[in-house]
């Protein structure tokens, strides 16, 4: 089963993944527990979600979390002040309060006829109480509306995969409910595939020189962010488009601006080139 | 099945919850799990760990509790896993107690014979044991290592045991109670709170007592009114020391720096940085430099009263830069103008003060001490601390 959906991952538009995050995926979907997904920024959490719903063959609802999300946000929001000017200058049937619930990402995602994968993204960007105010909905799949007394339950139940940059840390109660994955930063064998994905003309020289160069820079110490996947993409692109000879690639790192987004980093290269980029 | 492992994994100290071991028996029941044995690693790590911190002590107790089943498999280990075993990215598991305690007694002077002795004898890298100089180990030398005592030979400090880096200091052992979470001092952060809706942020939520009043004075035509939200009025003034002896605290700084940022209730905050003591200037960066440096008389006329004012720093120096016109006026006499112009003021310490009373490395955590209250970041601490910070004067 595994072995299919990387095909089919591959198929939908080059998503490398490797085969425990597959598993991963398979777990969470027989266990029908939520994914957490963690891992470096770049590392291409939220594409795993779009390849999935395209691999799988499920509609994908995407609920970006931002600082001010509230958990009742993606359930739904009652929209009282339309309801009492309706009520004053009619045109509509005010009894009917349904017409006035909104339902949330969650909502659209437990109503919905179809099969769903819901992409809740960056949850470590709200409130730090945030993920304990979703633990009942995400366990048992439903949750109620007061106003109406109706209570929404998963028609067809959502495969959930939430993502953290782990910028703050989450409720242990949380995590208890959740199947874990943490995306390791790719081999340079599975970068490799990852970048012909992206070039599937590029020489194999080039490749190698700018694979050997990226590792040695994330590897020298006293880096504060290091440069990640897309990062690696655009670098190459810059490099392929400049027309940069292949021996300049590994120690002169030609637009290192591309991969080094802080100044201490670019100082701490300069450094390191210095004497003779050792570690 | 294999309730011992369940048993083994949390006697290491992974909080495996029974929930989670129920769920990993279902997904066994399905047929999870079953081809290999690398299959079943992954699975269990899927379900059982939740966080990547945990990933290599489970990775021990795995091999631990499975050591026999690897062994007699006709498909062992997975080549991935065994390259693994064997070449570790770091050695954290090699402490070993009585080699701790047998260097524990070494002097200073016998370490530096010994290292002398190991130079001429040495010719080639070395990483882990306890015998040569190199990185990782249980060796009295080299850096990186886990003895509680010894030399540092380049490298930068990572368990704070040395003892012979920048002259002749005392360190204690490194205290693991006094460790804090990030989630903890997030929590910590929010005591700091004040709601109040005299503020000027806009009125968009609904008063519905207001809403019924009006409609009524209005003979019974709507008018809906707005209130403005509840929301935190503390502003809060950060001062944190940077560089020199807050090194070894960085990775805490950091913590600090984001647990503060993320805490995005404050109505506003002011994080400044300085060395050693407060003088003519602070900056805006960490890194000190002379473009991102302000006059702290600037930062003082600009801010009202009202900021709650946290320093943190170690207030480890040498006692003249707080007695001497170091800084156009002595540090004392800058910190009592911070103090006298904030009244909300705590000083927080990443770390129990080392020295003993009356030692010359303590004097100016003295002098500070008779000035502001100290705290240490703990996480009772933490809350006194705020909650001194939050007392109405």
């Amino acid at each position: 089963m595994a072995e299919n959906i990387k095909e089919k991952f591959r198929e939908s538009g080059g998503y490398v993944a490797s085969q425990q995050l597959l598993n991963a995926v398979n777990v969470a979907m027989l266990l029908q527990k939520p994914l957490l997904i963690k891992g470096e920024p770049g590392t291409g959490k939220t594409m795993l979600a779009q390849a999935a719903a395209s691999a799988l063959n499920r509609k994908l609802i995407i609920w970006n979390i931002k600082s001010t999300t509230k958990a009742q946000d993606g359930l739904y929001v009652y929209d009282v002040v339309q309801r009492l000017y309706d009520s004053q200058f009619g045109g509509k049937d005010v009894a009917n309060i349904e017409q006035y619930i909104k339902l949330g990402k969650l909502g659209e995602a437990f109503s919905s006829d179809e099969d769903i994968i819901l992409l809740i993204d960056e949850i470590d960007k709200a409130d730090i109480e945030f993920p304990n105010d979703l633990l009942w909905e995400l366990d048992r799949m439903e949750f109620n509306i007061p106003e109406t007394g109706k209570t929404i339950t998963a028609k067809k139940r959502p495969v959930v995969i939430i993502t953290s940059n782990a910028e703050k840390e989450l409720p242990d109660a949380f995590l208890r409910r959740c199947v874990f994955h943490y995306i390791e930063f790719p081999s340079k064998e599975l970068m490799e595939e990852i970048v012909r994905v992206h070039f599937p003309d590029l020489e194999q020289n080039v490749l190698d020189a700018s694979l050997e160069a990226f590792y040695r820079l994330r590897a020298l110490s006293g880096i504060q962010k290091k440069p990640a996947t897309s990062e690696l993409v655009d670098w190459i692109r810059a490099l392929t488009l400049s027309g940069i000879p292949v021996e300049k690639i590994t120690f002169d790192l030609p637009f290192a601006g591309v991969l080094l987004k802080k100044n201490e980093d670019l100082d701490t290269l300069e450094r390191s080139r210095r004497s003779g980029f050792r570690r | 099945m294999f309730t011992n492992f369940f048993t083994l994994l949390r006697a290491n100290g992974l909080n495996v919850s029974l929930g989670e071991w129920m769920s990993l028996q279902n997904a066994l029941d399905k047929g999870m799990g079953c081809s290999g044995l690398s299959e079943f690693y992954f699975l269990c790590r899927t379900v059982l760990i939740k966080s990547e911190a945990d990933y290599y002590a489970y990775h021990r107790v795995f091999l631990e509790f499975f050591e026999e089943v690897i062994e007699q498999s006709e498909n062992p280990i997975p080549a991935e896993l065994l390259d693994w075993l064997n070449h570790p990215a770091s050695t954290p598991g090699t402490f070993d107690p009585d080699k701790a305690r047998e260097n524990m007694r070494l002097e200073l002077d016998e370490i530096r014979k010994m290292f002398a002795e190991r130079i001429k004898e040495q010719h080639e890298e070395h990483n882990g044991g306890s015998y040569w100089v190199g990185t990782g180990g249980m060796s009295t030398f080299g850096n990186a290592g886990n003895s509680p005592t010894g030399m540092r030979v380049g490298g930068e400090s990572k368990f704070r045991r040395a003892f012979e880096v920048v002259g002749e200091r005392e360190f204690d052992d490194f205290r693991q109670d006094t460790v804090i979470t990030p989630r903890q001092l997030q929590l910590a952060f929010k005591k700091l709170r004040q709601f109040s809706n005299l503020d000027d942020a806009p009125k968009d939520e609904l008063d519905l007592d207001a809403t019924i009043q009006s409609t009524c004075d209005n003979a019974g035509n709507l008018k809906i009114e707005y209130r403005r939200p509840r929301k935190n009025s503390v502003r809060l003034l950060l001062l944190m020391d940077s560089g020199g002896s807050m090194d070894v605290h960085r990775k805490l700084c950091a913590e600090l720096f984001s647990a503060v940022h993320q805490s995005n209730h404050f109505k506003d905050l002011r994080i400044y940085y300085f060395h050693n003591c407060i003088g003519k200037y602070l900056y805006t960066g960490p890194e000190l430099r002379y473009g991102d440096r302000i006059e702290t008389e600037k930062v003082l006329a600009e801010l009202n009263s009202k900021y709650k004012t946290i320093i943190f720093g170690d207030a480890e120096m040498s006692p003249y830069e707080l007695t001497d016109d170091y800084y156009s006026r002595s540090g004392m006499e800058w910190l009592k103008m911070i103090k006298a112009k904030f009244p909300h003021n705590v000083w927080i310490t990443p770390d129990e003060m080392r020295y003993r009373p009356g030692s010359w490395y303590r004097a100016s955590y003295d002098m500070i001490a008779q000035e502001f209250d100290m705290y240490v970041m703990t996480i009772s601490q933490l809350e006194a601390a705020f909650s001194k910070l939050m007392v109405n004067r």
